[in-house]
């Protein structure tokens, strides 16, 4: 099945990252039909009748959220989320490395919407030379017209900075995100208020994916119905999967919402290696349960994969073939969770913790088949404890992994214990037990 | 950083006395420092770009390690007194983010990334591949990054870059390279020494989209090369 590419049209066209190569494509055409011809709440309207959801994880409407903001005179601000650091997420850097007009305009758009005056691209601190690029574009932007203090001599007041982060996942949580774009340390906030109400410098906030503002200038284009025309109908339009991990084809590919997972795994991405066998897969970013070979047939939507116990979250899909072991997943993923926490609330910064330190004592055989179930009594006790889901994303997927993939835990326990590595033969505590097993 | 219930009585004493001078200092004076033109002119304008000037904490931040290769408590102490906060205030900033260096570290940075893609491709192999060209330590450059003896270089093995799609892969003085093999960090390393781009051809900044609905347009090279002069 090929792909179906709107944010990725002509994606490697030369001079396409360049304002005139953009603009030879139609762009900045919606800008000027939002400007000119549009309301800001026929453009609300319109997004929301689209079923536009975001594409960073939660998959809220975005129009929807759009008119959750007051309306009146106030600051108001959008937030542009390109801090891309899940496991898995690559499809933001893409889109803003090769095709930044597009989201430039899908920026002014929905500032226009919501009536914000300043809107923000905060991007990861890592993704640097990408930054450079949007930079170059928004530049270009400014000396158009686009973007200032007067927007096509329209009286339109829209300013578009630049924010590079400096290396934190959590900045990605929008709270957190908030914080961080006001100079301070990037910890999530209690919510409510949400930021629609009170966001960045205590003012109503619009803040979405890097890819969702990117199909905006699309809709306001062709219109909700178009939209709608793509994909299922509760998962419209397209969407760009980052398929990686074993499979022979990595990369980006833009698809309808609603086609097979096995297509994008196997299809389009090549599956894994001649004669290995997917054994498990994050539909989702490392944040998401995992499903099996079984699943590959699932309609890859929202709705299909929530229905299945997971979920699509940002669209990236990491594949384990039957090389990999499961507990040495479980820990990779724990790991990354544990060093990205930021220690503000508690289930979290322990839990992350410990549940490290324990994965790392199964896969070096210092293990019992007890410690599976502590670990997944303390999945339980993180998921909804805490500001926000940090946590819970290293709880949903390990927590997924012991009670799917248990026997091999097990397996992995007994065969590090018999190959002698066991701690738990040396101490004392183990010693009633071996005596009981030895009377038995 | 090492944790520090594993300091000793008295590298504690010391941690705890090069704390607090900062600590209790306000505002430092602009008149009283010699904050270099070009930092201040960068601290700024950034600051001027931002409704709240506090926004601009993390950009002076990186202008400063930018200056002098690391956030150095005199380089924070500047920069606070630019932008008139406290150099607690700075520092509490500085500590939270995993690129802003608060302690020396080597000239070129090497980032490879060791999460789930990556480390289902090879990448624990390549960051020790990165580490033995390099001259830095295998297990530390794991856990907090480790700089080479001759301060030349900085690897550490980082949680994800983004850029699964390239796996295993590295980020070397903030530019992306990908997929590499061992022989490739060698090559890397060799021409840092020597002054060169490394891996020009690795460049992930060179790569086509993965599919696409003409399947040549994958097979279409780059055209890097005759326009130069």
């Amino acid at each position: 099945m090929p792909e179906t590419r709107v944010l990725f049209r002509d994606i490697d066209a030369p001079g396409l990252a360049t304002i005139q190569g953009y603009r030879d494509r139609g762009g900045y055409g919606a800008l000027k039909r939002a400007l000119h011809e549009l309301e800001p709440d026929e453009l609300l309207s319109s997004l929301e009748d689209s079923g536009l959801r975001g594409r960073g994880g939660a998959g809220f409407s975005m129009g929807k959220k759009g008119s959750f903001l007051p309306r009146g005179e106030m600051e108001k601000y959008l937030c542009c989320n390109a801090d891309e650091s899940e496991p898995g997420a690559f499809k933001d850097r893409e889109l803003m490395q090769k095709n930044p007009h597009q989201l430039i305009e899908g920026c002014a758009i929905a500032s226009l919407a919501v009536g914000a005056t300043y809107a923000f691209v905060f991007i990861r601190g890592e993704y640097w030379e990408i930054a450079d690029i949007l930079d170059r574009a928004v530049g270009e932007a400014y000396d158009a017209g686009y973007l200032g203090a007067d927007i096509l001599d329209t009286g339109v007041r829209v300013e578009l900075i630049v924010h590079r982060g400096a290396g934190a996942y959590i900045c990605g949580e929008e709270t957190a995100l908030l914080d961080a774009l006001e100079g301070k340390r990037g910890n999530p906030r209690l919510k409510p208020p949400f930021p629609a109400i009170q966001g960045l410098y205590g003012g109503p906030t619009l803040i979405n994916n890097v890819e969702t503002l990117s199909n905006v200038p699309h809709i306001v284009n062709n219109g909700a119905d178009w939209f709608k025309g793509f994909g299922s109908e509760q998962s419209t339009g397209t969407k760009v999967v980052s398929v990686s991990g074993c499979v022979q084809r990595p990369g980006n590919y833009e698809i309808e919402l609603g086609i097979p997972s096995r297509e994008i795994i196997y299809g389009l991405a090549g599956g894994p290696p001649k004669g290995r066998r997917v054994k498990a897969w994050f539909p989702g970013g490392s944040s998401a349960p995992v499903l099996t070979e079984a699943d590959l047939d699932l309609p890859y939507t929202f709705e299909d994969l929530a229905k299945a116990g997971s979920m699509l979250g940002s669209g990236s899909i990491i594949v384990a073939d039957d090389t990999i072991s499961i507990p040495e997943l479980a820990l990779r993923t724990a790991r990354f969770y544990h060093h990205e926490s930021c220690g503000k609330c508690t289930p979290c910064r322990e839990g992350t913790n410990w549940t490290t330190k324990m994965l790392d004592r199964v896969v070096r055989g210092e293990a019992t088949p007890m410690d599976l179930e502590i670990i997944a009594g303390v999945q339980e006790k993180i998921i909804g404890h805490c500001l926000c889901v940090l946590g819970d994303s290293m709880a949903m997927p390990v927590g997924s992994m012991v009670a799917k993939f248990r026997d091999e835990f097990e397996a992995t326990i007994e065969a590090a214990r018999e190959a002698g590595h066991g701690a738990l033969d040396h101490s004392p505590l183990d010693r009633p037990l071996t005596t009981g097993a030895q009377a038995a | 950083m090492r944790p520090t219930d594993e300091l000793t009585a008295a590298e504690r004493r010391e941690l705890i006395a090069s704390m607090r001078p900062e600590d209790a200092e306000g505002v430092p004076a602009l008149g009283e420092l010699d904050v270099p033109a070009a930092l201040r002119e960068q601290i700024e304008t950034a600051m001027a770009r931002y409704p709240q000037l506090r926004s601009a904490a993390i950009p002076a931040l990186w202008a400063v390690q930018r200056h002098y290769g690391w956030c150095t408590p005199q380089g924070v102490r500047e920069a606070a007194a630019v932008m008139g906060v406290t150099p607690a205030y700075l520092e509490a900033v500085a500590t939270f983010y995993d690129l802003i260096a608060t302690s020396p570290i080597g000239r070129h940075r090497i980032l490879v990334c060791h999460n789930i893609s990556c480390w289902m491709n090879g990448a624990d192999e390549l960051l020790g591949a990165f580490c033995d060209a390099a001259g830095a330590d295998r297990d530390d450059a794991d856990q907090h990054g480790a700089s080479s003896a001759d301060g030349e270089f900085f690897v550490k093995g980082f949680e994800c870059l983004g850029a699964c799609d390239i796996a295993p892969m590295a980020s070397i003085d903030q530019r992306y390279y990908g997929p590499l093999e061992a022989a490739d960090a060698v090559a890397a390393i060799e021409a840092l020494r020597d002054g060169e781009e490394p891996l020009s051809d690795k460049a992930l900044a060179l790569r086509p989209a993965a599919g696409g609905p003409d399947p040549s347009a994958t097979e279409r090279a780059p055209d890097a090369e005759g326009h130069d002069a």
